[in-house]
C-alpha cells in the first residue's frame, strides 16, 4: 500500500518494542463482539493510474460550465481565476498546515489571514472581519445570533429577496422560532421588510442584489432599523459586485455576510465556498469565527496569532459564541491571493466587466418574444419570466448544451408566482456568442 | 528603517535581520506595504459604466484595495508559505487533528473539470457523475460505519455535530418528548461538543471520567433521567483510550429513552476494524479532512458528514441522493419529518472526491491496515517514552494517540508549554497541549499512520534528549524556545488587550513601498 511506510518486519519489531504479541493486542479494549467481525462489500486497494480511471469516469458523465454557453448564478458564480491561485494554494506549507495553533511556526498563515481580514473589512467598508466562516448561507444564520446576543432582542426578519436556501439554513439553525418573520419572495423586487420591523426586533437580512437581482436600497434599511435599535444584516452573495456597488459600511450595515467563492475559488458544485463575515469595532466580542490581530514576539519583532478566543469553544466550550472549528482556511487563501493580483484597479474592472457583459444578455432577453426582464436594476445577475414553465424550458435548453440559469421553482417548490421564472447571471467570461446561441435558442424554444 | 532580504522597506515596528530575516529563513512585509492601488496581476479590458442599471447605488467610497503584478503576488504568498510548518514539511503529531499525508492523486482529481467547474444548481440530468460520486462516497461511510443513512452536507465537524444534535432534538420532539432538555457530555469532550448542545438550546450535563480515563457506565446511568435527551460521547476517547464499556453505555442510553451521539474525531483509530453502528451509536460525524485525508489547508475546509441509525434516518436533512427511474435525482425539498437544510447547495464536493479517492486508493484492506499502523505508531511511541514521561492512564493500551501528563516535569521550572516549544526548535511541530482538560498539563500525540519507523524513532529520540534536560535543570532552553523559528514567541496577552484586526495606514508616514 503506496501511503503506509512499515513493512511487516518493521511492524513485528515495533511490536515486539512496545510488548505486544500481535496487533490485535493493541485493541484489547474493544469488545471481542465489535472487533473485525464482519466482511466489508468493499473493494481492495487500487494502483494509482485504476483509481484514476474510475473518478474521470464519474467526471466525465458531468456537463462542465465550460463545456458551452453558461448562464447560472443564484448564489454561485462562475469566473476566471488566474493560474497563479490554483499554483500557490497547492504549496506544501498552504495546503498541508493545520489551523495556526502554534503562531512560531505558523506566520505564513497568520499573515495571510491579518491580510485576508483587511481585505473583507475594505471592500465591505466594515470596520473588522473575521478570518472566515465556512460559507455565506451558515454565515447568514451565525449572523442573526449574534445580533440577538447584541440587541437582546429576538424577531428577525428575513427579506423575500433572501436566497431561499439561506432562508432555509436559518429557519434550521432557529427551528420553529416563533420569533422569525421570514417574508414571501419578492421577484419584483419590491421592498418588503421595513413595514415588520418594531420595537422587538433584533435584526432585519437584506440581500443585495437580492436573490432575483435587484439591486436592494441599505440607507432607508438602517434608517429604519436604527431608528427601532435593531441591527441591518446585509448578505451579499456575489461578492465582485462590490467592485461597483457602494460599501454596506457606508451605508450603515451593522454586519456584512458575502459568500465570497466568486473571487478565487471554482464552482465545486456547491462547495467548498467561503463565509465573509464583517462588522462594526464594537461588536468583535460577539462575533463569531477566528480572528488573527497583530503583536509583537519576544525579540519586538511584528508577528500574529489568532486572538480573542475567548469568544470560541475551545475556551468557553457552552458558553461560546459560536461552535464553529475549522473554517474555509484554504478558499480565504485563494480568495486573498485573487484579490491580491486584482488590486483596486483589477476588481473595479472585473466588476465593470461583469456588469457590461449582463447588459447586453439583459437587453438580448428583453428582445426575445414571450420574454420579460423583470429588473429595472442588477449587478451582473435578473430574472425573466417566460412564457412556459421555466424547469421545462431550462431541461430543453441544457439539452442543447445551453446551462441557462436556474429555474426559481427548484429553489420555490409550489410556490405562487415563480413558476415560468429563470434567474439567470453574466460573468467576465460570457461572450457574446453565448448570448447569441441562448437567445436563439431561447427564441425557437418559446415559439 | 530597516531592511529585508528583497531590499524591502519591512513594516512598523519590525526589525529585518536576526532570527527572522536571514538566509532561507523570510521575513515579508505585509501585501499593503508592498503593493498599491494602481498595480495589478490581471489583464481586463477596460469598458465604460453605464450606470443607469446600477439604480443610483453605485460606489462613491474608495476601495483602498492594495495589488501586486504576477511575480510580485507569487513572491510574496511563496516566501509567505515559508513561514510555515507542514505535513509535507515535518511531523505534526497534533493529537486529535489526525494530521496524516495527503495524497496528490486527491487533488488532481478534484481539479477534473466534471468535479470542479460544475455548478450546483445546474439541471441535475446534467450532473449525474456528481451523483454517483456522493452514491459511492456514501455507501462507503455507512458500510464502514455500519449505518442505516448518511447526511453529507455538513461543512466541518461542528457543523456535523450541529446536524446530527438537530436530528435528535427532531427525533425526541416526534416521539413527543420534547421535554428532554438536558445532554450528557463527559468532561473530557472536545470544546465543539458542548459548545454544540448549548448552541440549540440544551443544557449541559458534565459526566465525570474514571480514575482509568474511560468513561463509568454507572455514571452515565446515574446522570441518566427522563430530561436527558443525549449524550456525546467521543470514541475511541480524548485520552487515546477505546471506551471499554461502550455498548453497555448505549444500552443505558437507549433504554433511557435517549440517544447516543459519537463524536467521530477519532475515527482513524478503528476504520475498518471496528463499525461505530456495532457499538450502538446512533449519529457520528466523520471529519473527511482527518480520516480521510483532505487537506486541513491552514484551518479547512473540512467536511463532516454524519451517519446515522435506522431510528435517526427519518430525519436526515436535505439535500439527499436518492435513485430513480430516470437515473439518480437529488432530493433539495423537506418532505416529512426532515429537519431543513443545514448549508446552501449540496456540501463539499470537493472533498467528497478527495475522500472518495482516498478510500479507493486504500480499499478496506488499506483502510483497516491503516487505522492499525496508527494505532501501532502510537503504542509505540509511548512505550518508547514512557520510562521518562508520566502516563496518566496506564491500564489499557492507548489507540492511535500517546497521552502523557505534565507530573514528570515536576519542579523543574519547564511547562507542558515550554516543553512543546523546545520541540520546535528541534524540528517538529508541538504536539496538542492541555487537552484534554481532565489531565494536568496534558500533551497528545497523534502520529498517525504516515510517519514511518524511521522518523518515529528520530521524534522519540528528541523527546527523549528534551525530558533528560528538563529534568536535568537546563530549562532555559525550554523557557526560552523557540530560537530558531521565523519568529520567537508572541504576546498573545497584548494581541486580546489592544487588538489590531486589520492593517491601517500609519498616519503621518508615507506609504511604504519600493
Amino acid at each position: 500500500m503506496r501511503y503506509l511506510p512499515h513493512s511487516q518486519h518493521e511492524r513485528d519489531e515495533m511490536l515486539g518494542v512496545i510488548g505486544a504479541s500481535d496487533i490485535d493486542a493493541l485493541f484489547s479494549a474493544v469488545p471481542k463482539s465489535a472487533l473485525k467481525s464482519f466482511t466489508l462489500d468493499l473493494p481492495a486497494h487500487s494502483p494509482e493510474f485504476l483509481v484514476e480511471a474510475h473518478l474521470r469516469a464519474l467526471a466525465n458523465k458531468n456537463h462542465a460550465a465550460g463545456d458551452g454557453p453558461f448562464f447560472v448564478g443564484a448564489g454561485a458564480y462562475r469566473h476566471h481565476v488566474p493560474a497563479t491561485v490554483d499554483h500557490l494554494i497547492q504549496r506544501s506549507e498552504w495546503l498541508t498546515a493545520y489551523t495556526p495553533y502554534q503562531p512560531e511556526i505558523s506566520q505564513g498563515t497568520l499573515q495571510m489571514l491579518f491580510e485576508f481580514q483587511t481585505q473583507v473589512a475594505k471592500i465591505t467598508g466594515m470596520d473588522v472581519a473575521n478570518a472566515s466562516l465556512y460559507d455565506g448561507s451558515t454565515g447568514t444564520a451565525e449572523a442573526v445570533l449574534m445580533a440577538r446576543r447584541l440587541t437582546r432582542k429576538n424577531k428577525v426578519v428575513l427579506s423575500g429577496g433572501l436566497h431561499p436556501h439561506y432562508r432555509d439554513v436559518v429557519k434550521a439553525y432557529l427551528k420553529d422560532d416563533p420569533d422569525l418573520v421570514c417574508l414571501s419572495p419578492s421577484p419584483e423586487g419590491q421592498g418588503d421588510v421595513l413595514e415588520h420591523i418594531d420595537g422587538n426586533t433584533a435584526a432585519i437580512v437584506i440581500q443585495t442584489p437580492d436573490f432575483y437581482g435587484h439591486l436592494r436600497d441599505l440607507k432607508n434599511a438602517a434608517e429604519a432599523a436604527h431608528a427601532q435599535g435593531a441591527l441591518l444584516i446585509v448578505v451579499i452573495t456575489e461578492v465582485v459586485s462590490l467592485g461597483v456597488l457602494e460599501a454596506p459600511g457606508a451605508l450603515g450595515a451593522d454586519i456584512v455576510v458575502c459568500e465570497g467563492q466568486s473571487i478565487g475559488n471554482a464552482l465545486n458544485f456547491g462547495g467548498p465556498y467561503l463565509g465573509l463575515m464583517a462588522t462594526r469595532k464594537e461588536f468583535i466580542r460577539q462575533m463569531p469565527g477566528r480572528l488573527c490581530g497583530e503583536t509583537v514576539d519576544a525579540d519586538g519583532n511584528r508577528g500574529f496569532v489568532l486572538t480573542l478566543s475567548t469568544r470560541e469553544q475551545h475556551i468557553r466550550r457552552e458558553k461560546a459564541t459560536s461552535n464553529i472549528c475549522t473554517n474555509s482556511g484554504l478558499c480565504a487563501l485563494a480568495f486573498s491571493i485573487h484579490m491580491s493580483l486584482l488590486g483596486e484597479a483589477g476588481f473595479v474592472r472585473l466588476a465593470r466587466l461583469n456588469h457590461a457583459n449582463a447588459i447586453l444578455l439583459a437587453d438580448a432577453l428583453a428582445a426575445v418574444p414571450g420574454v420579460e426582464v423583470l429588473n429595472k436594476t442588477f449587478f451582473n445577475e435578473m430574472t425573466i419570466r417566460v412564457t412556459q414553465p421555466a424547469a421545462s424550458v431550462v431541461e430543453r435548453l441544457a439539452q442543447r448544451g445551453i446551462l441557462a440559469g436556474v429555474p426559481a421553482s427548484r429553489l420555490l417548490p409550489g410556490e405562487e408566482g415563480v413558476e415560468n421564472l429563470i434567474i439567470l447571471a453574466a460573468t467576465e467570461l460570457t461572450t457574446d456568442a453565448d448570448i447569441a446561441a441562448l437567445a436563439a435558442a431561447l427564441t425557437e424554444e418559446l415559439a | 528603517m530597516s531592511m529585508n532580504t528583497q531590499g524591502r522597506p519591512t513594516g512598523i515596528g519590525t526589525v529585518g535581520t536576526g532570527a527572522s530575516g536571514s538566509a532561507l529563513i523570510p521575513d515579508e512585509p505585509l501585501l499593503f506595504e508592498i503593493g498599491d492601488t494602481e498595480h495589478s496581476g490581471v489583464d481586463l479590458p477596460e469598458v465604460e459604466l453605464s450606470s443607469d442599471r446600477l439604480g443610483g447605488f453605485g460606489r462613491k467610497t474608495k476601495l483602498d484595495l492594495a495589488g501586486l503584478t504576477e511575480p510580485e503576488a507569487m513572491r510574496h504568498y511563496v516566501r509567505l508559505s515559508r513561514m510555515n510548518h507542514s505535513i509535507d514539511s515535518g511531523m505534526y503529531p497534533l493529537g486529535s487533528c489526525t494530521m496524516k499525508h495527503n495524497p496528490r492523486l486527491n487533488e488532481k482529481m478534484a481539479r477534473l473539470p466534471g468535479f470542479s467547474d460544475i455548478h450546483p444548481l445546474q439541471p441535475v440530468s446534467t450532473v449525474q457523475g456528481a451523483l454517483e460520486l456522493m452514491n459511492e462516497l456514501s455507501y462507503w461511510l455507512m458500510t464502514l460505519t455500519n449505518t442505516a443513512a448518511v447526511a453529507l452536507s455538513p461543512k466541518a465537524g461542528a457543523h456535523g455535530e450541529l446536524l446530527g444534535m438537530m436530528a435528535i432534538k427532531a427525533a425526541q420532539e416526534a416521539k413527543g418528548e420534547a421535554h428532554r432538555t438536558i445532554v450528557l457530555v463527559p468532561e473530557s469532550a472536545h470544546g465543539t461538543n458542548p459548545a454544540t448542545a448549548a448552541f440549540i438550546g440544551y443544557s449541559v450535563k458534565p459526566v465525570p471520567a474514571k480514575a482509568d480515563g474511560t468513561v463509568d457506565v454507572e455514571a452515565v446511568k446515574a446522570a441518566l433521567s427522563p430530561e436527558v435527551a443525549a449524550i456525546m460521547l467521543t470514541n475511541p476517547n480524548t485520552c487515546g483510550l477505546f471506551e471499554p464499556q461502550v455498548i453497555e453505555i448505549a444500552k443505558a442510553v437507549h433504554d433511557a429513552g435517549a440517544f447516543f451521539y459519537c463524536d467521530g474525531a477519532n475515527f482513524n483509530a478503528i476504520m475498518g476494524v471496528v463499525r461505530p453502528g456495532d457499538l450502538g451509536i446512533d449519529a457520528m460525524h466523520i471529519n473527511l479532512h482527518k480520516t480521510f485525508s483532505t487537506p486541513h489547508g491552514g484551518g479547512g475546509p473540512g467536511a463532516g458528514p454524519v451517519v446515522l441509525s435506522a431510528a435517526l434516518a427519518p430525519f436526515a436533512p436535505v439535500p439527499f441522493v436518492r435513485k430513480a427511474e430516470s437515473g439518480l435525482e437529488l432530493v433539495e425539498h423537506v418532505e416529512e419529518q426532515a429537519l431543513g437544510r443545514v448549508t446552501a447547495f449540496h456540501g463539499q464536493m470537493g472533498m467528497y472526491v478527495r475522500a472518495l479517492t482516498y478510500m479507493l486508493s486504500h480499499g478496506a484492506d488499506g483502510l483497516a491496515q491503516a487505522a492499525q499502523d496508527a494505532v501501532l505508531n502510537a503504542n509505540y511511541v509511548k512505550a518508547r517514552l514512557e520510562h521518562l514521561f508520566s502516563v496518566p492512564f496506564p491500564d489499557y493500551p492507548t489507540m492511535h494517540e500517546a497521552l502523557f501528563d505534565d507530573s514528570f516535569l515536576k519542579d523543574t521550572g519547564v511547562t507542558t508549554l515550554d516543553f512543546a516549544k523546545a520541540l520546535i526548535d528541534e524540528g517538529f511541530h508541538p504536539m496538542t497541549m492541555y487537552f484534554p482538560l481532565v489531565v494536568h498539563g496534558a500533551m497528545l500525540i497523534e502520529p498517525t499512520e504516515s510517519e514511518s519507523k524511521q522518523t518515529l524513532d528520530r521524534f522519540c529520540d528528541v523527546m527523549a534528549e528534551l525530558a533528560t534536560d528538563a529534568k536535568e535543570g537546563n530549562s532555559e532552553r525550554f523557557t526560552a524556545a523557540p530560537m530558531k523559528a521565523p519568529r520567537r514567541r508572541l504576546d498573545e496577552t497584548r494581541a486580546a488587550r489592544q487588538p489590531i484586526l486589520k492593517w491601517e495606514k500609519p498616519a503621518g508616514t508615507l506609504k511604504a513601498a519600493e
